[in-house]
């Protein structure tokens, strides 16, 4: 019986663009661009997660602010050690919901390794923020006024981003990490960021000098704004697209950056702790203690791999020529379908009744 | 050009210039370079001190110390370059050169590979957009993009290195395994091919089944003991490579180039006799390349001959196949050398550390199996992560062809699905890509210094971060100038080769 309704009606691609824009009528950019972003079900699954873990980080070992402690919930910090629990500090939580004092294990002289990883968090959270914030604010404002002024404060400006950029990252960080790592990873993120803008600071360069060509420039400077006022309000929110992507990449590039000097032994120093710290200090042992090995590794390949979607939702947020295509069925879909056959004929079969 | 070639060098200079200043001040600040020698217990411990800052310079305050330094640099234009001393009396031109050379062997290869599979990868998703392989490399790129490179080294030496050296003890694949790999394999092959339901499982018996066969042979024929190819499979590799370059360059329907690479391919096979009595005379890389020339030209010779109306489609294709069939015979012989690297390790071939294992004195062929053991984890480590890089820009810079209006038109105009993507599609994909390969190159230098920690590689990243741990300034001056030497050279490279492939930039 092959009856009309049986059949998936062909969905021609200008109907599925028709129906998209219908969607979109009357939205002002921020809000398509919000609206896409939320759709996106790994970019908010991901942010989710990544909020999650900030709120769950700082709360549980606590946190200090200008000298200031903030006592966490959780029994144990990652500077004080007590008796090791179960032989070799492995992990005491038992399935299902036995905890223990040591849910994530210890390590050899009885830290307890969930409160490490937690402040490791903390420091790969701290560094993304800190590090994005001082890169973009520099990167920004040398692009801006390199592809603006053009001439040669462009010249110059992007002579001293060639000497930034050509130096490997990890030789630059390494130094300044040998410099500044002893001093916390509020001060290291800073000092690292005041050398992380030469990328960004080129690709903004680059939109300024196609954007200040464009009429709505002529229009701001005929109604007299001042050349601030044209670089601030009027060009910059047109790179926010741009802008917003690369910062969510520094973000990530920033937690690997800083774990990799920790590794180096450049970074974050005892008593503090680092993910990367961690890492190395145990990297031997990972056969006999893989807790040690597995949690800090875990925790930020998560934290990264989440600020990476969020930065490819983002992205397809902002791609205009973004649609949602119509797919043709792939051997997977028809496979699918093959065995899906009766049931969905008895179920149209249904609706010819009702 | 010329100009330009010219006016960038210069600007080469300066920025180097600047940035060496930047960077020799920023390490002298950084810690104390007598640290160890202050600590010493020597009787002789002022003297020390006191040879050091002498040898040194130390008591020239950092800013005018550099010029010190630059005065032995700029010493190259007079015939005797100097980088100075380490801390420990040793010329940092020598220990500059050792490392450079282990790093250039471990970088050269990764990036080779990571390049050729990257681009694969991205191509065959981009082309089955939307599909569940290209899914499955999206989700595994952003994995990858993810994973701390010395996080996957650990990983790598754990499960791959000792489990594989654990593996050789027992080499045989269990039942289970070897069921559970061909039908991965089946899979992965049938969904990067693509097509409708009826080819997919085509594909996938095909693949299931084939790699099933190439398991089972390993087992049999005790592969991971005493590996060797023999002229039998060595054909089969260069039928396999004829079939694909054929299909790729023209597609299977030229009947005079699939016939050139075929024969290709069965003299490759026949050739396997003579070789092995070169191999034994001359032991040498003279010897190797000149195979590989004489290989090269024998494909030619017999595309010449099969070739009719269209002779350079035909040597092409042949000469594709005899590159593949000339690389089965060389690795041939190197897998020859197995057993013996087994006897010699103890049992344990793949290494995790180090560059070489000390102490082996054998044929070229025991030492060429020995630095595939040992740079096989790192290569590993360093391609994961590029690969996935590579495989993301291939793909979006091909959709973004395919989406073209010349790919429109050639498809209108009745060209077949193989000559639009390879011809018209491809080519220009490669534009962007050739640029950032050129790029990335320059970086990759000074980029192994995690990978080099990891595998106790005593590369140029390693003598990096040591001196940098004793604030022994000469050899990281050293290593700086040669690592953004090449960057900036590359990225020389990555503008000329933008102009050269795309007629419509122009530099100036």
């Amino acid at each position: 019986m092959s009856n009309p309704t049986s059949n998936v009606p062909a969905e021609s691609p200008s109907d599925i663009i028709s129906i998209e824009q219908r969607e979109e009528a009357g939205l002002s950019q921020g809000q398509i661009v919000i609206r896409r972003f939320v759709r996106n079900v790994p970019a908010m699954v991901s942010l989710g997660f990544l909020l999650f873990i900030i709120v769950f980080s700082f709360s549980s070992v606590g946190f200090d602010v200008f000298g200031l402690h903030v006592p966490g919930w959780w029994k144990y910090d990652y500077i004080h050690y007590v008796d090791i629990d179960r032989p070799s500090g492995a992990p005491t939580y038992d399935f299902p919901f036995s905890f223990g004092n040591h849910p994530l294990g210890q390590d050899d002289i009885g830290h307890d390794v969930f409160a490490q990883v937690m402040r490791g968090a903390q420091q790969s959270i701290i560094v993304m923020f800190v590090y994005t914030a001082v890169a973009g604010v520099i990167g920004v404002v040398i692009g801006a006024l390199a592809g603006f002024f053009r001439g040669w404060v462009d010249a110059v400006l992007m002579r001293l981003t060639d000497v930034i950029i050509i130096v490997p990252v990890v030789i630059l960080g390494a130094i300044v990490g040998r410099a500044f790592g002893a001093q916390g990873a509020f001060v290291l993120a800073a000092m690292l960021g005041i050398f992380g803008w030469a990328i960004l600071a080129r690709l903004v360069r680059g939109e300024f000098f196609s954007l200040r060509e464009r009429e709505f420039v002529d229009a701001a400077r005929v109604a007299g704004a001042s050349n601030a006022r044209i670089i601030f309000r009027h060009i910059l929110p047109s790179t926010a697209g741009i802008l917003i992507v690369n910062l969510s990449l520094t973000m990530s590039g920033a937690i690997l950056l800083e774990a990799a000097l920790s590794f180096l032994g450049f970074g974050i120093n005892q008593p503090d702790v680092s993910l990367g710290q961690i890492l190395a200090n145990y990297q031997t042992s990972f056969n006999t203690r893989p807790w040690l090995f597995w949690w800090p590794g875990a925790i930020l390949i998560t934290i990264v791999l989440a600020v990476n979607f969020i930065g490819d939702g983002l992205r397809d947020a902002f791609d205009p020529r973004q649609r949602r295509m119509p797919r043709k069925a792939g051997p997977y879909r028809q496979l699918a379908s093959l065995i899906a056959r009766p049931f969905r004929r008895s179920r149209s079969d249904e609706e010819i009744t009702r | 050009m010329f100009a330009y070639v010219i006016r960038r060098l210069l600007i080469i200079v300066l920025v180097i210039f600047a940035a060496s200043f930047l960077v020799y001040v920023m390490s002298a600040i950084s810690g104390d370079p007598l640290e160890d020698l202050r600590g010493s217990t020597a009787p002789n411990k002022a003297q020390l001190i006191a040879a050091a800052i002498q040898r040194l310079h130390l008591d020239v305050a950092p800013p005018l110390r550099y010029f010190i330094w630059l005065g032995g640099v700029l010493k190259v234009f007079v015939g005797d370059f100097d980088l100075g001393q380490t801390i420990n009396g040793l010329e940092v031109t020598t220990v500059l050169g050792q490392s450079m050379w282990s790093t250039l062997q471990l970088v050269t290869v990764a990036s080779l590979l990571a390049i050729t599979f990257g681009i694969a990868i991205g191509m065959i998703s981009a082309l089955r957009q939307y599909s569940g392989f290209d899914y499955a490399v999206t989700l595994v790129a952003f994995v990858f993009f993810a994973l701390p490179v010395f996080w996957v080294g650990q990983l790598l030496k754990l499960n791959v290195a000792i489990g594989f050296n654990d593996f050789l003890q027992h080499p045989v694949i269990p039942t289970v395994v070897l069921v559970i790999m061909s039908i991965a394999a089946g899979f992965i092959w049938a969904s990067a091919m693509g097509g409708q339901l009826r080819r997919w499982a085509l594909n996938f018996a095909g693949g299931t089944v084939a790699s099933a066969a190439v398991l089972i042979y390993a087992n049999v024929s005790n592969f991971f003991l005493v590996p060797n190819l023999g002229p039998v499979w060595i054909g089969i590799i260069g039928v396999i490579a004829a079939l694909v370059a054929t299909q790729l360059t023209t597609g299977l329907s030229n009947r005079r180039a699939l016939g050139a690479a075929l024969t290709t391919a069965l003299i490759g096979a026949i050739a396997w006799w003579p070789v092995q009595f070169a191999f034994y005379y001359f032991p040498n890389w003279g010897a190797i390349i000149g195979l590989a020339v004489i290989a090269l030209l024998v494909g030619a010779a017999v595309g010449w001959l099969f070739g009719g109306d269209d002779r350079r489609v035909s040597m092409r294709a042949a000469m594709i196949t005899a590159f593949f069939s000339a690389g089965a015979v060389l690795i041939d012989r190197i897998m020859g050398a197995w057993p013996d690297l087994f006897q010699n390790t103890g049992g344990r071939p793949i290494s995790t550390i180090g560059s070489e294992t000390p102490n082996l004195n054998g044929s070229i062929w025991l030492s060429s199996v020995d630095s595939f053991g040992h740079v096989l984890l790192p290569t590993l480590t360093i391609m994961l992560i590029s690969l996935a890089a590579y495989s993301r820009y291939s793909r979006g810079s091909l959709l973004e062809v395919m989406s073209m209006d010349y790919v429109r038109t050639a498809r209108a105009k009745g060209l077949p699905e193989r000559t639009v993507i390879m011809r018209h599609a491809f080519r220009n994909a490669l534009i962007p890509i050739a640029t950032i390969v050129a790029f990335d190159l320059g970086g990759l230098i000074g980029g192994a210094v995690i990978t080099e920690t990891v595998f106790a590689w005593k590369g140029m990243g390693r003598l990096f971060v040591d001196s940098l741990r004793h604030v022994d300034l000469n050899p990281i001056m050293g290593v700086f100038l040669v690592t953004s030497i090449f960057a900036l050279v590359f990225n020389l490279l990555a503008d000329l080769a933008y102009t050269a492939l795309d007629p419509r930039i122009r530099v100036s």
